[in-house]
């Protein structure tokens, strides 16, 4: 069983209040006795340790800190306890600026936090503008001295973010295809219109769904890993390094992300739409008795070929986004390894929102422009 | 459980140790006992598991074979209870810290306190911090601030700061003064030795830095061969004819640390016996 300090309080003969503390003073036994004592405001004359057992410095400074606050003297310490008591006072604790800073629930405090967001959100669009004109910048001189493109990062990134993702986005945009299709055919069936359920499937394929939700998902795989990869080397000081030994980070790191991911999304946008399509065609073949070719072949008179160019279109508008957001979160991490999930996660959640945000403004352009 | 002051004369004894990585054999034979109340400095060329052989003493690393008693007890990679006990009584400043980034300093020596004395009030655990911070030769200013916001001086201060949390009987420091200006390095390896004679514990130092040797260490092991092949005062070692131990101390660096301290013949004073 654990063996706690305790304490008495003794009176003396002239009236005099004494402390008087018995067992060990060390870390293991003293959080009892600093709890009891702590925030009474009793006088005491003098405060005794000769009966005390071991004593560090945690005893050491409960002590001294009951002593300056009592006005008490210490008396009877070990050699070992006046040596320790010593040391943990040698230079005077300024006990004032406890709970100093207003509470960030206080008015005061809110005030000052929602300050803080406010001004934390200009900067934050001035450090974007600065990293776009800086990548602006690194492409530029990329166009005007070919030589500078890192053409084996460029192919790395390509078959990351492209060639990698092909089963996955193949699997969900069919999954999509079938899903559309299916609940297509339950809607239009209550019309007798149910051979419509092959324009629903192309044309919603190709203008919207193929290539959104391609782009969340490489938001979510190679945005996010852009933000970490980056974010990591920034704290490891990679980046500092690459600057130091003249090599631009934007040519070297961010430059090939953006074409990859840009270049990438296109095809990935098109592959998917093709594979939704074919999900549709799969289901339609059991539930609406529509033969397979059939529907493929109803597609080519049924979708317009303007729908394939929105597609093509919004694919690398959609990649700009998803790398550009990746590759500036990374290079906003500074500090310590929060920073690194903190930026990941806005890395993902800004890409995301900025495509559905664009997809929704694209939606009324193109129908305005008369490609409905 | 109350912690009783260890009171044999060796903290640490390493017995027949072995460890190895694969086929990769670090330590074969490997024998040491520590004093109590010294400062042990620890050398060895690089890879020749002077690391490791810490890591073995404080149970992070599998033993092939042997027996390591710390504090009197065994210490054997398993997490039994007792084991858990004798980590309250030991601190360890790694090599770079090892502070948690998410942290402050005060949090960083707090988290040790919260997880062995739950009871310990919260403002109790503060000052408690704040002291250590100043005994560790930081401004007070810097509990506030993340390890991030550090230089590398003080982030070994604080990782100090965060080893001296418990008051423990045993400290183990992995090449303190290693990246270290030479004022900062000298201020180091001062405060490393006034800790030593206030608070009294023992202290397994590894380090490369011939004028920490000089400087603070009682007695001093030398690592070659896979085991301890010697352990003594400086001018012992010299006395030795092992072509290792004379390089290394007659080498050029260690000729100049031994003439700008002039300290080897002060360090054959008796060790003292802890308390």
């Amino acid at each position: 069983m654990r063996e706690w300090a305790e304490f008495t309080i003794a009176e003396g003969k002239d009236g005099a209040r004494g402390l008087v503390l018995t067992g060990p003073l060390v870390v293991s036994s003293i959080g009892r006795l600093d709890s009891a004592l702590r925030g009474s405001d009793e006088r005491f004359a003098h405060i005794d340790l000769s009966q005390v057992g071991d004593v560090d410095t945690v005893g050491a400074w409960t002590v001294w800190r009951l002593a300056r606050d009592s006005g008490a003297d210490i008396v009877g310490a070990s050699d070992k306890a006046q040596r320790l008591i010593a040391a943990v006072h040698r230079n005077e604790l300024d006990e004032a600026d406890e709970s100093e800073t207003a509470s960030p629930y206080s008015p005061e405090g809110l005030i000052g936090r929602v300050g803080g967001y406010v001004i934390g959100y200009f900067e934050g669009v001035r450090t974007l503008l600065g990293f776009l004109g800086e990548l602006i910048l690194a492409m530029g001189s990329v166009i005007r001295h070919p030589g500078r493109m890192r053409w084996t990062s460029l192919v790395r990134q390509l078959e990351l973010v492209g060639i990698q993702a092909l089963p996955i986005v193949g699997l969900m945009s069919f999954l999509v295809g079938i899903v559309i299709a299916q609940q297509g055919a339950v809607q239009l069936e209550q019309f007798g219109a149910e051979i419509y359920t092959i324009n629903l499937t192309g044309r919603l394929s190709f203008r919207e769904l193929g290539v959104l939700m391609t782009a969340i998902m490489v938001a979510g795989r190679s945005g996010s890993s852009f933000a970490a990869q980056i974010g990591t080397m920034k704290l490891t000081e990679e980046v500092d390094a690459m600057r130091t030994i003249g090599v631009s980070p934007m040519e070297a790191l961010v430059v090939p992300r953006v074409l990859a991911c840009t270049f990438m999304l296109m095809v990935l946008g098109f592959y998917a739409a093709i594979l939704s399509i074919i999900g549709g065609a799969f289901i339609s073949m059991y539930s609406l008795d529509i033969p397979f070719w059939t529907f493929l072949s109803r597609i080519q008179e049924v979708v317009p070929r303007h729908d394939l160019w929105v597609g093509l279109i919004k694919g690398p508008l959609f990649g700009l986004i998803v790398a550009l957001a990746g590759c500036y979160q990374g290079m906003q991490v500074k500090g310590d390894s929060e920073a690194v999930g903190l930026k990941t996660t806005l890395a993902v959640v800004q890409a995301i929102f900025a495509v559905i945000v664009l997809d929704a403004f694209l939606a009324v352009f193109f129908t305005e422009v008369g490609w409905g | 459980m109350n912690r009783d002051h260890f009171t044999g004369d060796f903290p640490i004894v390493v017995e027949g140790l072995k460890t190895a990585f694969g086929d990769h054999v670090i330590h074969e034979g490997l024998d040491l006992s520590v004093r109590r109340g010294e400062i042990l400095g620890v050398v060895g060329g690089s890879g020749t598991g002077k690391s490791v052989l810490m890591r073995a003493i404080i149970g992070l690393q599998q033993l092939a074979a042997g027996n390591i008693e710390v504090l009197g007890d065994a210490i054997s990679g398993d997490h039994s209870e007792d084991e858990i006990d004798i980590r309250s009584r030991w601190g360890v400043l790694f090599q770079g810290g090892a502070l948690f980034s998410t942290l402050t300093v005060a949090e960083n020596i707090e988290v040790p306190l919260r997880e062995f004395y739950p009871e310990i009030s919260p403002a109790l655990r503060r000052e408690i911090a704040r002291y250590k911070v100043m005994l560790s030769g930081l401004p007070d200013e810097a509990a506030d601030k993340y390890p991030s916001e550090l230089s590398g001086g003080m982030r070994k201060r604080a990782g100090l700061a965060r080893a001296l949390a418990m008051d423990p009987e045993l400290l183990f420091l992995d090449e303190p003064t290693a990246g270290l200006d030479p004022i900062g390095a000298a201020a180091f390896d001062a405060l490393t030795r006034e800790l030593q004679d206030t608070l009294g514990h023992t202290v397994f130092l590894i380090t490369h830095d011939l004028d920490t040797l000089y400087e603070i260490c009682d007695r001093v092991a030398v690592l070659a061969d896979k085991r301890v092949i010697a352990v003594g005062t400086i001018p012992e070692l010299l006395a030795l004819d092992h072509p290792w131990i004379q390089e290394y101390f007659n080498g050029p660096r260690g000729r100049a640390a031994s003439t700008a301290r002039g300290r080897a013949k002060a360090m054959d004073k008796p060790v003292k016996a802890g308390e």
